[in-house]
């Protein structure tokens, strides 16, 4: 399809954002392959070589405990990944339900869910995801799933307002006029148009939870050890910092390579998905 | 045959101004009446902004009104439900405007035409494709554009693909909400002309909505003076180009560029008004004026224009709303 095409071309004008797209492409394909690359074996425990730092057998050193910490990073790679994509995927997904019938519906509906994302959005996340966790067990899944139903209300507010407008479009109104079903004109005729914002929230939304999860595990209130994630790696780096600084500046480099990625493909995203702009490349 | 009627419609929408202040109410539509024949052409012809296209979505059941009816063979549309709605939207459709904006960006041709003809189940799945094929060809277009999108297409094969969509479930009655103000003139021409082919070829009616009365003139049957939300003149079209009655027609007629047509009876010679520029201002439906709504523009008025609303009075066997008669 020529559109994809254009958004193409729009996004590479962008080298930032294509640096950034090959960064999160070579981190997925990374965490994909993990088991194959990683040197050895992330919780494997070695007391002769405790704190060890960067050398050859060790490329960044080892942990507290002797463990290697490359092998640790590429693993802990594959949680941060989990995470920000389950997490965002469920936080799509609530957010285009609500913020759909919201906008599709209007009225009285509208006004009462638009309310409750206003609720929602008055709770500072981090702490309510803190006062959850600590209640439930502490793993990825709870982690994946409260960082998911605490960040839907911005994708929520996204579709609602595209919604608005969309709705009062004549292929809206033609398509109603052939008798289409509400469900017809919400998933086929206004959800897909609406979509373009909601890509660009999603990505910003990864590093989001990435973020998150980093900062939860390095509470000891996310990935529980010995399962490496970049969160917890830092906890040991914190513990031993005057005798290891590898062990703190490698997963946060980590850390903040990713973050900044999925950023500069959220903003790349965002310019090439604008379609004021894009009516101006078609003429 | 009646096959449309409507009766004192009125839409009135609520503009809220500021916050916490109360709502102004915007008349879009104000009470009017009129009914379409079979196989005849209603034009709707007025200023922008005086309500045509409101009249047009209620039509259509896009939007429901404040008060008043609308009667398809006998029944109120706004009671229908379930499978008397779907017969409605079976038989009655719309052209809008601005073929950009009426066709799904993200849909191909074949989806969007094919889609009336899966909702109502009129063909197999096996002939969808020379169905679509078929109307294609019924508008002028060629089975290639099929797998098109519609950013890919001119402004007049976007309303071929509107007009076919609309055929797509046979209707009786089509809306045209000003099908041809968002194309080239040369287009418009073709299609006019392709309207008038289909409208033999398919029995249509149509609700012929435009600001453009070269086109109504050579298009309709009869028509409708629209001022402000109301219909301030009903006349056959013949009849209105010789004679306008009501004052804002022969100033719709005055303004409009000159045009003379072959039969010399139907010509134009009305005179030039000469209209100072605030007198040419359209007053807000927010703010209709007292008495008559046309009384601050009228060259005509006298003493009761801005104190009386005028009736509809029948003349001659024409209906008009002026105090003049």
């Amino acid at each position: 399809m020529r559109l994809f095409r254009v958004i193409g071309k729009r996004f590479t004008r962008n080298r930032l954002s294509v640096i950034g797209a090959f960064t999160v492409l070579s981190l997925i394909t990374i965490s994909l392959l993990a088991p194959f690359i990683a040197p050895q074996d992330p919780t494997a425990i070695d007391v002769h070589n405790v704190l060890s730092p960067p050398g050859k057998t060790h490329p960044l050193g080892t942990d507290e405990l002797g463990r290697d910490l490359l092998s640790r990073i590429i693993w802990g790679s594959r949680v941060s990944l989990k995470v920000g994509f389950v997490a965002v995927g469920i936080a799509i997904l609530i957010g285009i339900f609500i913020g759909s019938i919201a906008g599709f519906y209007g009225g009285k509906v509208d006004a009462i869910l638009m309310r409750f994302v206003d609720i929602m959005l008055a709770f500072p996340t981090f702490f309510l995801i803190l006062a959850v966790i600590a209640i439930l067990e502490p793993n990825i899944f709870t982690i994946m799933v409260v960082i998911g139903i605490t960040g839907w209300m911005d994708v929520a507010r996204l579709v609602r307002a595209e919604f608005l407008t969309l709705k009062e479009r004549d292929f809206v109104g033609a398509a109603r006029a052939l008798g289409a079903s509400d469900t017809k004109l919400i998933f086929r005729h206004i959800l897909p148009n609406a979509l373009s914002p909601v890509f660009v929230a999603a990505t910003f939304g990864v590093a989001g939870a990435i973020l998150i999860e980093s900062g939860l595990s390095f509470l000891g209130l996310g990935v529980q050890p010995p399962e490496p994630s970049w969160g917890n790696i830092l906890t040991s780096g914190k513990d031993n910092i005057e005798v290891a600084w590898w062990l703190s500046l490698y997963p946060g480099l980590a850390i903040l390579i990713t973050v900044l990625s999925y950023n500069l493909v959220g903003e790349g995203l965002r310019d090439a998905l604008d379609p004021r702009l894009w009516e101006a490349e078609r003429h | 045959m009646t096959l449309l009627k409507v009766n004192s419609l009125k839409k009135y929408f609520s503009v809220q101004k500021g916050f916490m202040t109360n709502p102004l109410t915007l008349k879009a539509v104000d009470g009017i009446d009129f009914s379409l024949d079979d196989d005849k052409i209603f034009a709707l012809v007025g200023e922008s902004g005086c309500g045509k296209s409101t009249v047009a979505r209620l039509i259509l059941r896009l939007i429901h009104p404040t008060s008043g009816e609308i009667l398809f063979r006998g029944q109120n549309i706004f009671d229908l439900n379930g499978d008397s709605l779907k017969a409605f939207r079976k038989s009655v459709q719309i052209i809008f405007q601005d073929p950009f904006a009426s066709l799904n960006p993200r849909r191909n041709i074949y989806d969007t035409i094919s889609e009336p003809l899966k909702i109502h189940r009129i063909i197999e799945k096996q002939n969808m494709k020379n169905k679509v094929v078929e109307l294609l060809s019924e508008v002028g277009l060629g089975p290639d554009i099929m797998n098109r999108y519609p950013h890919e297409l001119s402004g007049g094969q976007r309303q071929r693909i509107c007009i076919a969509r609309a055929l797509a479930v046979s209707p009786k009655v089509i809306v045209a909400d000003e099908p041809l103000s968002a194309l080239d003139v040369s287009i418009q021409a073709q299609i006019l002309n392709l309207l008038q082919e289909l409208k033999k070829e398919y029995k249509l009616s149509f609700l012929f909505i435009s600001h453009d009365l070269k086109v109504v003139h050579y298009f309709s049957d009869d028509i409708g003076v629209m001022y402000l939300g109301k219909i301030v003149e009903y006349a056959k079209t013949d009849d209105l180009f010789v004679k306008p009655l009501h004052p804002y027609t022969e100033l719709l007629l005055s303004s409009a560029p000159k045009i003379r047509l072959g039969n010399e009876k139907t010509s134009l010679h009305a005179k030039r008004y000469t209209l100072s520029a605030d007198k040419l201002e359209v007053p807000s439906p927010i703010n209709i004026p007292p008495g008559c709504p046309f009384h601050p523009r009228c060259p005509k008025k006298f003493e009761p224009c801005d104190k009386v609303v005028p009736e509809l009075k029948e003349t001659n066997g024409r209906l008009v709303t002026c105090h003049l008669y």
